[in-house]
C-alpha cells in the first residue's frame, strides 16, 4: 500500500511540475464553463418563455441543466482522458526509468495502481473545476444534491475504466503520441458504438451497444446507479488493470 | 554473494548471453568486460530482475532471481547505463522518491538521502532540477540511486561512459570507496578501467565467458613472457643478435628492422626474468652503442584483443597496430 502511494504521489507531482496538469485544467475549465453557460442561458430562455406564455410548469434544475451538463462531461472526458493516460508508461519506457520501477522491490500492481490512481485523481481535480459552476446552481436554486452525487460517481468511473485502458495502451510503445492517438481511438469508438444500436437490432449490435461508454453513463448522469452498469465500469478497470499487468510482464520477456 | 550457472538469454533466433557460469564473493569488485553488444548488459538485467532468463540460474545473496526477485531486488543497486531519472524532479524530490521505493522507512527518509548526496557529491545541487544538471552530476545521482538502500550487491551499467577525464577519475575513486562495503560488478569497455578499479575480470566476448580471473593474473597468464625491445648500433645485426641470444634467462631473439646501421630487436625471456640489465651491459661491454631499452608490456587490451580474436572484425573498433 506504501508503495502505491509512492508511485501514485511521485505521478502527481510529474503530472503537476509539466504542463499537461493545468493544460488540462485549463481546457476543462473553459470547455465546461461553455457548457455550463450554454445550458443556463438555455434555462433562463425557456423559463421566460413559459412565463410570458402564461404557464408555470415547474421546470427542473436538475434535470434540464445539470443532467445534460454531465452527459456533456461525460463524452469531454473521452477526449481528456488519453491526455491524462498517454505518458503513463510511454515515457518510463523513453526515460528509462522503468528499468528503475521493475528493478525495486515493488510488485508490478503496485506501480500500475499508483500510477492508475494519480489519473484518476487528477481527473477528480478537472471534475472539481465543474464543481465551482455547479456551485452557482446552488446558490441561485435548489436542485437536488443527491442525483448530482451519483452523476459525479459514474463520471468517475468511467474515467477509471477509460484510464486503466488508456495505461494498458500506454505500456506498449514509449512514444506518448502514439499512446494518446491510440487511446483516443478507442475512447471514441466505445462513444460510437452506440450508433449501430440504434439502428440495428440484430445480436451483434446489441453487444456493441453494450460497450458503449455513454450508453452505461446515461443511468448515471439521471442519479440512478444500475448494478449492470456499474459491473460494466469495474469490469472495465479491471480489465484494463488485467492488461496493463500482463504487458508489463510480457515487457520483461522481450525487453 | 552471486551465483551464475548456465545462464543463457534468447531474443527470438538471437543469443545475447550464452551459457555463462561465474561466481562473485563478498566484497569483490568485478570488471565485465566486453565489446558492445556483447551480452554485459542482458547479463546485468537478468541479475537486477528486470529481465527472465531462458534458461540457467542465477541467485544474488542466496535468493533466486526467478523465485524470490523482490528478496534480490531488495539487496541490488543498479545504475543502468543511463540513469533512471526524472527530469522534472529536484535531485532531493528525486532521491527521496527512490529512497520510499526501495523500502527505507519513513522516518530514515531525509537522513539517508542526506548522506548519500554528501557521499556522491551532489548535496550543493541538491535544489536543482535534474534536467538541469551536467552529465557527470546525473551520473553521480544515478550512483547515490542505487547505493541509497545500504544494498549488498551493487551493478554498475557502464558507470563512467560519456564523462569527461576528471569526471572518470572521481567516479571511479567513488567506485573504489565503495569497495568493502558492497560487492560491485561494474561493466565497461574501456580496458583501463578494469585494470584500476577491478580484483576481477570477467571477459565476455558474443555470450560467451572468454576469461576470468584476477587482473594480474589475466595479464601475465596470457602474456606468457616478457619481451623487451633493443635498438643497438656498431654492429651486423646478426653478431648483436648471436650475442644477445646468448644471455641467461633470453629464449628468443627477434631481428625487426635494420634502419641507417640501427638494428632493432625484440628480445623474450620467460616471465619474472628481468633481462634488460644484462641486456644493456652485454651492448655495452661488447663497444656497442644502445639506443633505446625498453619493455613491451603486453596490456590488458591486447589480452583482450587476443581473446576477442575471433571476432576481431565485430571487436577491434577499428584499431591498429595488430596484424
Amino acid at each position: 500500500m506504501r508503495n502505491v502511494w509512492t508511485i501514485c504521489t511521485k505521478e502527481l507531482k510529474s503530472y503537476f511540475a509539466s504542463p499537461i496538469a493545468y493544460l488540462l485544467l485549463a481546457m476543462y475549465a473553459t470547455i465546461f464553463g461553455f457548457f455550463f453557460w450554454n445550458a443556463v442561458g438555455y434555462f433562463v430562455n425557456i423559463s421566460m418563455q413559459s412565463t410570458m406564455m402564461g404557464r408555470s410548469f415547474p421546470m427542473d434544475v436538475n434535470e434540464m441543466i445539470i443532467r445534460p451538463l454531465l452527459m456533456n462531461t461525460s463524452v469531454v472526458g473521452l477526449f481528456l482522458i488519453p491526455l491524462i493516460s498517454m505518458r503513463l508508461f510511454a515515457e518510463e519506457k523513453r526515460q528509462g526509468t522503468i528499468e528503475l520501477l521493475m528493478t525495486s522491490p515493488v510488485r508490478d500492481l503496485e506501480i500500475i495502481l499508483g500510477k492508475w490512481l494519480a489519473a484518476v485523481i487528477l481527473y477528480a481535480c478537472l471534475l472539481g473545476i465543474s464543481l465551482l459552476n455547479m456551485g452557482f446552481l446552488f446558490a441561485y436554486g435548489k436542485p437536488d444534491w443527491r442525483p448530482m452525487l451519483v452523476g459525479y460517481l459514474g463520471l468517475l468511473l468511467q474515467a477509471g475504466g477509460l484510464l486503466a485502458l488508456g495505461a494498458f495502451i500506454s505500456t506498449t510503445t514509449r512514444n506518448q503520441i502514439i499512446a494518446g492517438a491510440v487511446t483516443f481511438g478507442a475512447c471514441l469508438l466505445l462513444w460510437v458504438f452506440e450508433w449501430v444500436a440504434g439502428y440495428e437490432t440484430a445480436a451483434w449490435a446489441t453487444v456493441m451497444g453494450y460497450m458503449s461508454v455513454v450508453r452505461h453513463y446515461e443511468p448515471f448522469s439521471k442519479g440512478v446507479i444500475d448494478t449492470k452498469d456499474a459491473v460494466y465500469f469495474l469490469s472495465l478497470i479491471f480489465l484494463g488493470i488485467f492488461l496493463t499487468s500482463r504487458s508489463l510482464e510480457s515487457l520483461r520477456w522481450r525487453a | 554473494m552471486i551465483s551464475v550457472q548456465n545462464l543463457t538469454k534468447r531474443y527470438d533466433r538471437n543469443v545475447a548471453v550464452n551459457d555463462i557460469s561465474f561466481e562473485v564473493g563478498k566484497g569483490q569488485i568485478v570488471g565485465f568486460l566486453g565489446p558492445n553488444g556483447a551480452g554485459k548488459t542482458t547479463t546485468m538485467r537478468i541479475l537486477t530482475c528486470f529481465m527472465p532468463p531462458t534458461s540457467g540460474r542465477a541467485s544474488v545473496a542466496g535468493y533466486d532471481v526467478l523465485d524470490q526477485p523482490l528478496e534480490v531486488k531488495r539487496r541490488i543497486g543498479y545504475l543502468p547505463e543511463s540513469p533512471p531519472l526524472y527530469p522534472e524532479m529536484e535531485v532531493h524530490e528525486y532521491l527521496a522518491f527512490v529512497a520510499r521505493l526501495k523500502g527505507i522507512p519513513n522516518a530514515d527518509v531525509s537522513r539517508r538521502v542526506a548522506e548519500v548526496s554528501e557521499r556522491c557529491a551532489v548535496a550543493d545541487v541538491s535544489r536543482k532540477l535534474i534536467s538541469k544538471l551536467s552529465k557527470g552530476y546525473r551520473q553521480r545521482v544515478g550512483l547515490a540511486q542505487a547505493i541509497l538502500h545500504n544494498p549488498d550487491v551493487l551493478i554498475l551499467d557502464e558507470p563512467t561512459a560519456g564523462l569527461d577525464p576528471k569526471q572518470i577519475h572521481e567516479t571511479r575513486q567513488l567506485i573504489r570507496s565503495l569497495a568493502g562495503e558492497h560487492t560491485i560488478i561494474l561493466s565497461t569497455h574501456i580496458l583501463p578501467e578494469v585494470e584500476q578499479t577491478c580484483d576481477h575480470v570477467i571477459i565476455i566476448s558474443k555470450g560467451r565467458i572468454v576469461a576470468q580471473d584476477t587482473v594480474e593474473n589475466l595479464t601475465s597468464r596470457l602474456r606468457g613472457q616478457e619481451t623487451v625491445l633493443v635498438e643497438a648500433a656498431g654492429a651486423d645485426a646478426e653478431d648483436i643478435r648471436g650475442a644477445l641470444a646468448g644471455l641467461g634467462g633470453v629464449t628468443r631473439v627477434v631481428h625487426r628492422e635494420s634502419r641507417n646501421g640501427l638494428h632493432s630487436f625484440e628480445v623474450e625471456s620467460a616471465p619474472g626474468q628481468n633481462v634488460r640489465a644484462s641486456v644493456a651491459r652485454r651492448i655495452v661491454e661488447s663497444g656497442w652503442s644502445l639506443h633505446e631499452l625498453r619493455s613491451i608490456a603486453m596490456s590488458l587490451e591486447e589480452v583482450f584483443l587476443e581473446l576477442t580474436a575471433s571476432e576481431k572484425a565485430a571487436g577491434a573498433d577499428g584499431k591498429d597496430g595488430r596484424q
